[in-house]
C-alpha cells in the first residue's frame, strides 16, 4: 500500500517540541495570527524533509510575498480549491519518480494546507478524492479561521451561526445574516472515507497535542486530514493578545471538540476528553462569544439559541459533540 | 544527439488518434497521468489504463474527481519533476480552466490532449475548436493535429519541446473529436530505442520542488513584479519557435518523416491565386477539393496551420504573400469579433496586415458541432473567393457554410 514514512516520535510536553524552525520571519501575518503559529508548529513537527503546498488564503498572501518567504522548506502555491489535488499530485510525482529510479528513494512528507474557504467549501471534493488514494502518503491541514479572512472577512461554510462578516453584516431588518450552522467537517470526512487511517481536529493553543497530531498523521501512512481551529483577531474582532486564550475557550465551552480518529477508533483529547467523561463542566458559550466583536450584535435569545445548540450536540448526539445521528430506537 | 536515421524498425498498427497518443505516453515513459471522463478525448485514457492494467506501461494513473483536480494533480507532479500527461474536451477543458491558466503561469511543461468538442449548451459531441482555442493567450503552446500518425509524432515532440528549459511551457495537442480521436489509420509506431534517443528525461533543474532544493514557488508578486514575470513567459514563448524547429529537424532525421515546416503545411500553394486556410482534419476534404479544382484548371492551394501557438507569423506571411485572395475556414466562432470572422481568420488577417500586397480576405465558418465539411462545401467557398477576386472586392467578409435558414 504505502511506502515507508519518516520516523517522527511523539512528544511529551513543550520541551520536546523540536528546535527546528521551518517557518521563520519574512511573513506579514497580522499580530496575534493563530494560523501563523499553526504553520510554525506544523513544520516544526514535520521537519526539514517536507514539501509544503499551500492553497490561496491568508497563509498564501500574507506569508509569501515575492522576494521574502518565511518557508525554509520547499513551498509551492496551489489554487483555492486544490489542496487535495496538490497533495495528490506532489505525492504521486514523488512516488512515480522514486519507483522508476528517477529520484533517490526517501520518505518525503507531503503537506497541503487550506483555509476553511479552500477546504470546507471549495476544495471539499478534491480533499475527498485525495483521501481515497491510500497509495499516497500525504496530510491535508485545514486551518480554520472561520471566514474568508484574506479577502476581507466573508462568511464561509465553516463560519459560526450568527457571526458578523462582510457578507453577513447585521442590519436593520436582518440581525442574523449567517443562518448556517458550522459544517461538521471532520466526522463527515472520517465517516465518508473509512480507509483513511487518521483524521483529527486540533488547536494551536495546545502545542504538544498539535505536534503529536501532525506527526501521527505523517507517520501512519496513506492520506490523512487535520482540521485546526484558528482564532483570528481581525475576523473575530478581539485584542490580538487573546488568540491563545480564545482557542482554549472554544474547546472549554464545548463549541470545538478536540479528538482524533485513529484506524477507526475515536480518541478525545485534553479538555474535550474531560468534558465527555463528566470530569469537567463545559463553560457557558457566552464566555467565548462575548469576547468577540463578531458576536456583539447577538441578543439574549440568540446567545441562548447558541447555547441550546451546543448543549444538544453534547446531550442528544449519538457520539457527543461529534456524530449527530445514531441507530433508530426500536424500543423494547 | 545522433543525427543519422535509425534502421526502419517501426511497426505498423491500425489505430485511432487517441490510441496513438496513448502509445506515445508509454514510449515517453510518462510518470503521472490523470483522467476524468468526457467524450471524445477520454478514449486516450481508456487506452492508457489498459496499457497500465496489462503491465505494458508503468505510470501513476489517477482518475480524478473533476477536470480541475485532473489538471491540478499533473501540475503539482510536474513541479516535483515528473513527466505528465492529461487532457479533456469541450466544457471539461473549461472546468479545468483555473488549473490550466496557472500551469502556464508556473511554467510547468504539462502536456495535454484536447479532443476538440463543441461547448455546451446545447449539448453536442462533435468537433469545434473553441475549447482548445480558449488558452491561446495564456502561454500554452497549441497544436492542431491532422492525422493519427501526426498525433503520435507531435505527442513525442511535445514533451521534448515543453520540457526544454528554454521553454518550460505547457503544450496542448488538439485533435478533432471523432474525426481524429476515434478514426483509425495506419500508424508507424517507433521503437523504444528511437524514442529514448530523441526524448531526454525531464529535468526541472533548479526549479524542482524538493527538500534538497527548498525554493518557494509562486509567492504573491502584485504590481511590483507581475509585469516582469509576464514578460519572462512571453520570452519563453518567443524562444519556443527555435526549439520547435530544432526538435522537428532532429525528429525528421531520426524518424524519417515530417513536413518542410513544423508550423504549417502547404499544399499546392506555389502558383495559387486562391489559398484556403484551415486546421485539423478539415485538411482531408480540402485537399480533395483542391485536387479536383486543380484538374479543372483552377489555381487553388491550401495551407494547414499546425501550430496555432506560437503562431508562425513569418511563415504564414510568406505562404500567403503571393496569392490574390485567402479564404480562411474556421471550425470555431467568435461572436462579435472584427468582421464577425472566425478566430483563425482574424489572426491570419492580422498577420498579413504589414504585407505590401495584401490578398483579399474572406472568412468562412464551417463544420461546427462536428458537421461534416464536404468537398462541395469547399468548392462553394472557393467560388465565393473567386467572385471576390473577379469583382475586386469582398462583399461578405464572413459566411456561415451549410446553415439551414
Amino acid at each position: 500500500m504505502t511506502t515507508v514514512t519518516q520516523e517522527l516520535p511523539q512528544v511529551r510536553g513543550v520541551k520536546q517540541i523540536p528546535v527546528f524552525e521551518g517557518f521563520t520571519s519574512g511573513h506579514r501575518t497580522c499580530q496575534g495570527c493563530e494560523s501563523a503559529l499553526v504553520m510554525r508548529l506544523m513544520i516544526k513537527a514535520a521537519g526539514p524533509r517536507t514539501i509544503v503546498v499551500g492553497s490561496t488564503g491568508c497563509m498564501y498572501v500574507a506569508n509569501t510575498t515575492y522576494y521574502s518567504t518565511p518557508w525554509v522548506v520547499p513551498w509551492m502555491h496551489t489554487q483555492l480549491g486544490s489542496s487535495g489535488s496538490a497533495a495528490t499530485g506532489t505525492a504521486a510525482g514523488l512516488a512515480s519518480l522514486m519507483r522508476k529510479g528517477k529520484m533517490q528513494e526517501e520518505p518525503i512528507n507531503v503537506i497541503a494546507f487550506c483555509g476553511d474557504g479552500g477546504g470546507v467549501d471549495m476544495g471539499l471534493s478534491a480533499i475527498s478524492a485525495a483521501l481515497q488514494h491510500d497509495e499516497y502518503n500525504l496530510l491535508i491541514l485545514c486551518y480554520d479561521n472561520e471566514s474568508y479572512a484574506n479577502t476581507d472577512i466573508q462568511v464561509s461554510g465553516s463560519s459560526p451561526w450568527g457571526a458578523n462578516s462582510t457578507f453577513s453584516p447585521p442590519g436593520k431588518v436582518h440581525r442574523i445574516m449567517n443562518r448556517r450552522w458550522k459544517k461538521n467537517t471532520v466526522p463527515m470526512l472520517a465517516a465518508g472515507h473509512p480507509d483513511v487511517r487518521y483524521v483529527a481536529t486540533a488547536c494551536g493553543s495546545y502545542g504538544p497535542d498539535f505536534t503529536n497530531k501532525i506527526r501521527r498523521a505523517l507517520t501512519i501512512g496513506g492520506p490523512t486530514f487535520i482540521h485546526s481551529i484558528d482564532p483570528c483577531p481581525k475576523g473575530w474582532d478581539y485584542d490580538p493578545k487573546y488568540s491563545h486564550e480564545l482557542g482554549m475557550l472554544a474547546v472549554e465551552t464545548g463549541i470545538w471538540v478536540q479528538y482524533e480518529i485513529v484506524d477507526g477508533e475515536l480518541i478525545l483529547n485534553g479538555p474535550s476528553r474531560a468534558i465527555s467523561r463528566g470530569i469537567r463542566r463545559r463553560k457557558p458559550v457566552t464566555d467565548y462569544l462575548q469576547r468577540q466583536g463578531r458576536f456583539a450584535h447577538l441578543t439574549e435569545e440568540d446567545l441562548q439559541f447558541f447555547q441550546d445548540r451546543i448543549d444538544e450536540t453534547w446531550e442528544k448526539w449519538w457520539i457527543p459533540g461529534i456524530v449527530p445521528f445514531g441507530p433508530h430506537d426500536e424500543g423494547e | 544527439m545522433a543525427t543519422e536515421t535509425l534502421p526502419q524498425t517501426e511497426r505498423e498498427e491500425l489505430i485511432s488518434g487517441s490510441e496513438a497518443i496513448a502509445i506515445a505516453c508509454s514510449l515517453a515513459d510518462v510518470d503521472v497521468i490523470t483522467a476524468y471522463p468526457i467524450r471524445p478525448y477520454d478514449t486516450v485514457m481508456q487506452y492508457v489504463s489498459k496499457l497500465k492494467a496489462d503491465g505494458a506501461f508503468d505510470c501513476d494513473f489517477i482518475v480524478a474527481e473533476s477536470e480541475h483536480s485532473q489538471f491540478e494533480i499533473v501540475k503539482h507532479a510536474s513541479a516535483v519533476g515528473a513527466r505528465t500527461f492529461c487532457g479533456s474536451s469541450g466544457v471539461g477543458w473549461f472546468y479545468a480552466f483555473e488549473a490550466i491558466t496557472v500551469t502556464a503561469g508556473l511554467r510547468l511543461p504539462v502536456v495535454a490532449m484536447v479532443g476538440n468538442r463543441a461547448l455546451d449548451d446545447p449539448g453536442a459531441f462533435g468537433v469545434e475548436h473553441n475549447d482548445a482555442m480558449a488558452v491561446r493567450d495564456l502561454g500554452w503552446m497549441l497544436y492542431w493535429v491532422g492525422t493519427a500518425q501526426e498525433a503520435l509524432d507531435i505527442a513525442l515532440l511535445s514533451w521534448r519541446i515543453a520540457e526544454d528549459p528554454r521553454v518550460f511551457l505547457p503544450m496542448a495537442i488538439s485533435c478533432d473529436g471523432s474525426f481524429l480521436t476515434h478514426s483509425q489509420a495506419i500508424v508507424n509506431v517507433p521503437t523504444q530505442e528511437m524514442v529514448d534517443q530523441f526524448l531526454p528525461q525531464y529535468d526541472r533543474g533548479r526549479l524542482q520542488l524538493h527538500p534538497d532544493n527548498p525554493i518557494t514557488v509562486a509567492p504573491q508578486v502584485n504590481e511590483d513584479w507581475l509585469m516582469e514575470i509576464r514578460r519572462q513567459t512571453d520570452d519563453a514563448m518567443r524562444r519556443s519557435s527555435d526549439v520547435i524547429r530544432e526538435a522537428y529537424e532532429e525528429f525528421k532525421q531520426l524518424f524519417g518523416r515530417g513536413d518542410d515546416s513544423p508550423f504549417i503545411e502547404e499544399y499546392m500553394t506555389e502558383d495559387a491565386d486562391i489559398v484556403l486556410v484551415g486546421m485539423g482534419t478539415l485538411a482531408m476534404p480540402v485537399r480533395v477539393a483542391v485536387r479536383r479544382m486543380r484538374e479543372q484548371g483552377k489555381k487553388v492551394g491550401f495551407v494547414r496551420v499546425k501550430f496555432f501557438r506560437p503562431f508562425a507569423t513569418d511563415e504564414i506571411r510568406e505562404a500567403l504573400s503571393h496569392c490574390k485572395a485567402v479564404g480562411v475556414i474556421d471550425r470555431d466562432y467568435s461572436y462579435g469579433s472584427p468582421s464577425y470572422g472566425g478566430v483563425l481568420f482574424n489572426e491570419i488577417r492580422s498577420a498579413l496586415y504589414t504585407l505590401d500586397n495584401r490578398p483579399l480576405m474572406q472568412s468562412f465558418i464551417a463544420g461546427l458541432g462536428g458537421r461534416e465539411v464536404l468537398v462541395r462545401d469547399v468548392e462553394e467557398m472557393t467560388a465565393m473567393v473567386q467572385d471576390s477576386i473577379d469583382s475586386g472586392q469582398v462583399k461578405e467578409e464572413n459566411t456561415w457554410i451549410g446553415v439551414r435558414e
